[in-house]
């Protein structure tokens, strides 16, 4: 099973703090799976245009085809403007239509202000479900106040990350096996 | 319709297509040497010639996994090695050449071939062409149609006088050699989506469409778009042919054949367009409303009827070379192809 994790923002350190603790406790529980982090400010990426993800150069295309192979998606994302960040949106633009099929997707979205709440439930979900993923119902919002200076200081997020890594891991290993049940009936 | 060599009388026309794509044979995962693939397309096409079938296209790809990016010279060996069989590109990317060396190409093609040549432009998919022959990908849009409009002037007129965008102006230029008969069928390829349908018929040039899954009442809307825009830019549907272009393989039973031809389709989109073709839209390309004739030759008979009935279309190119299918595979569809579905697609639709 291969796992990525992407942290969406190139700004800040709080979606990238939240994000690597989801990635030490995928690593940590699960050794035999193959975990890759995608920190976009790592990257340089360029905007999409329009073509086959499969011809674009150097980092644009690593990054996408990384996604492509996945079998699970674990998407940190901060809010801004009441919405997802252009990075993380330009990531979704680069990929081909249906690009989620097949793959089960988990959230895990840093705020500023607890009005924000809604914002993935309106915003990124319907993202996924346009790209076919399976969605990982349930997200973990964390304001910003649980942070300091890249910890997360307050237990209950680290338990709700905990087992929002749980829940995306098992619910791959479960649609893999359903989907393999149900392919095997058509004999070809 | 005879400005496109098509005579209606003679029912639906058949014919097949490559995209020229060299991909592994997904049972061994071995891959054939380069030269072997294009002596293989060329006997497939003398095959095709052999039974009758009407009709044989080769496409320009520029990219790995590919074989035929000098589709044109592969076309003139075809000519060479055919009778009666009609040739063509599927498609010639014009946006990234030059009209004039293409017309060049195809009318030689056409005086090789005593008549047998015509063009289907396109725009590419994948789009490594525009950085490999020096184009920008900003221009794709108008690059393809200033291309294309040229291409259809040159058809028309031996001597051209012309000014655009992305070539140098042409002044009294004389275009030679010129076609047998004067003029070559020049089609504009189209996708799914509607709106380039709907820019071939306000442009009244006939379209071939590429219909690879999914229902055949979709399509059938992008061919009505097409015929509503012929009637609004003054010309006449039927003055204009449809032809329609997917996947096709045939075997003892629908299961078998869809067994055959799965690991191809699969495993040879994965390689060349990054996405696999996901079982479940396989499974429901047997059913009759669906566009993919993959089958038995009964069922598949069925299916192309039923879609010359929904789309009254002149023309369907089928595709079974895709994804390194052994040859021996080939040979077989062809001798059904020319043995029973000839015979009876013929037979129901001639008029």
């Amino acid at each position: 099973m291969k796992v990525v994790a992407i942290a969406g923002s190139i700004v800040g350190s709080k979606t990238k703090t939240a994000t690597s603790y989801a990635v030490k406790t995928l690593e940590d529980k699960y050794p035999d799976l193959e975990v890759t982090m995608l920190d976009l400010a790592e990257y340089d990426i360029q905007f999409s245009d329009g073509r086959n993800y499969l011809d674009y150069q150097g980092d644009t295309k690593k990054v996408t085809e990384t996604i492509m192979a996945a079998d699970a998606i674990i998407i940190g994302s901060p809010i801004f403007q009441a919405s997802i960040p252009g990075t993380l949106k330009n990531v979704f633009d680069l990929l081909p239509v249906d690009a989620l099929q097949h793959k089960v997707v988990s959230m895990i979205i840093t705020a500023g202000s607890q009005k924000h709440y809604l914002i993935p439930e309106q915003q990124l979900k319907p993202i996924l479900g346009y790209m076919k993923a399976q969605i990982v119902q349930s997200y973990v919002f964390i304001e910003d106040i649980e942070f300091y200076r890249q910890e997360i200081t307050n237990d209950d997020v680290l338990f709700r990350i905990e087992r929002l890594v749980e829940d995306t891991v098992t619910l791959t290993g479960t649609y893999q096996e359903i989907r393999e049940r149900e392919e095997a009936k058509y004999d070809f | 319709m005879e400005k496109y060599r098509i005579d209606a009388s003679k029912g639906l026309e058949f014919g097949l297509y490559t995209l020229g794509d060299h991909l592994p044979n997904p049972s061994t995962g071995e891959r054939i040497p380069a030269g072997q693939r294009l002596e293989e397309i060329i006997e497939l096409a003398k095959l095709a010639d052999d039974v009758g079938i009407d009709f044989f296209s080769v496409g320009e790809s520029h990219q790995e996994y590919f074989t035929t990016q000098a589709h044109s010279v592969v076309l003139s060996a075809i000519a060479q090695a055919t009778e009666n069989i009609k040739i063509a590109s599927s498609s010639t990317i014009i946006s990234t050449l030059d009209p004039v060396r293409v017309y060049e190409d195809f009318a030689t093609i056409d005086l090789i071939s005593k008549g047998r040549a015509e063009i289907i432009a396109g725009r590419a998919s994948r789009v490594g062409n525009f950085d490999l022959l020096g184009y920008d990908l900003h221009d794709y849009e108008e690059l393809y149609e200033e291309k294309f409009d040229l291409l259809l002037k040159i058809n028309q007129e031996e001597y051209v006088n012309w000014e655009g965008q992305y070539r140098a102006p042409l002044r009294d230029a004389h275009i030679l050699p010129r076609p047998l008969n004067g003029s070559l069928p020049i089609w504009r390829a189209v996708g799914g989506h509607p709106s380039s349908a709907v820019k071939a018929g306000y442009a009244g040039v006939p379209i071939f469409l590429a219909t690879l899954g999914g229902p055949v009442s979709i399509f059938k809307r992008t061919i009505d778009s097409y015929r509503d825009a012929l009637r609004q830019a003054g010309h006449d549907p039927a003055q204009f042919p449809v032809a329609t272009a997917g996947f096709f393989y045939l075997a003892e039973t629908t299961q078998q054949a869809q067994r055959e031809m799965y690991p191809s389709v699969n495993e040879g989109m994965q390689k060349t367009n990054g996405r696999g073709y996901p079982k479940q839209h396989f499974a429901q390309g047997a059913d009759k409303r669906d566009v993919m004739n993959v089958g038995s030759p009964q069922e598949v008979i069925e299916k192309i009827l039923y879609q010359h009935e929904m789309y009254g279309h002149q023309r369907y190119i089928a595709q079974m070379d895709f994804g390194g299918v052994p040859f021996d595979k080939l040979r077989k569809n062809i001798e059904l192809i020319g043995k029973e579905v000839l015979p009876a697609i013929r037979k129901y639709t001639k008029k």
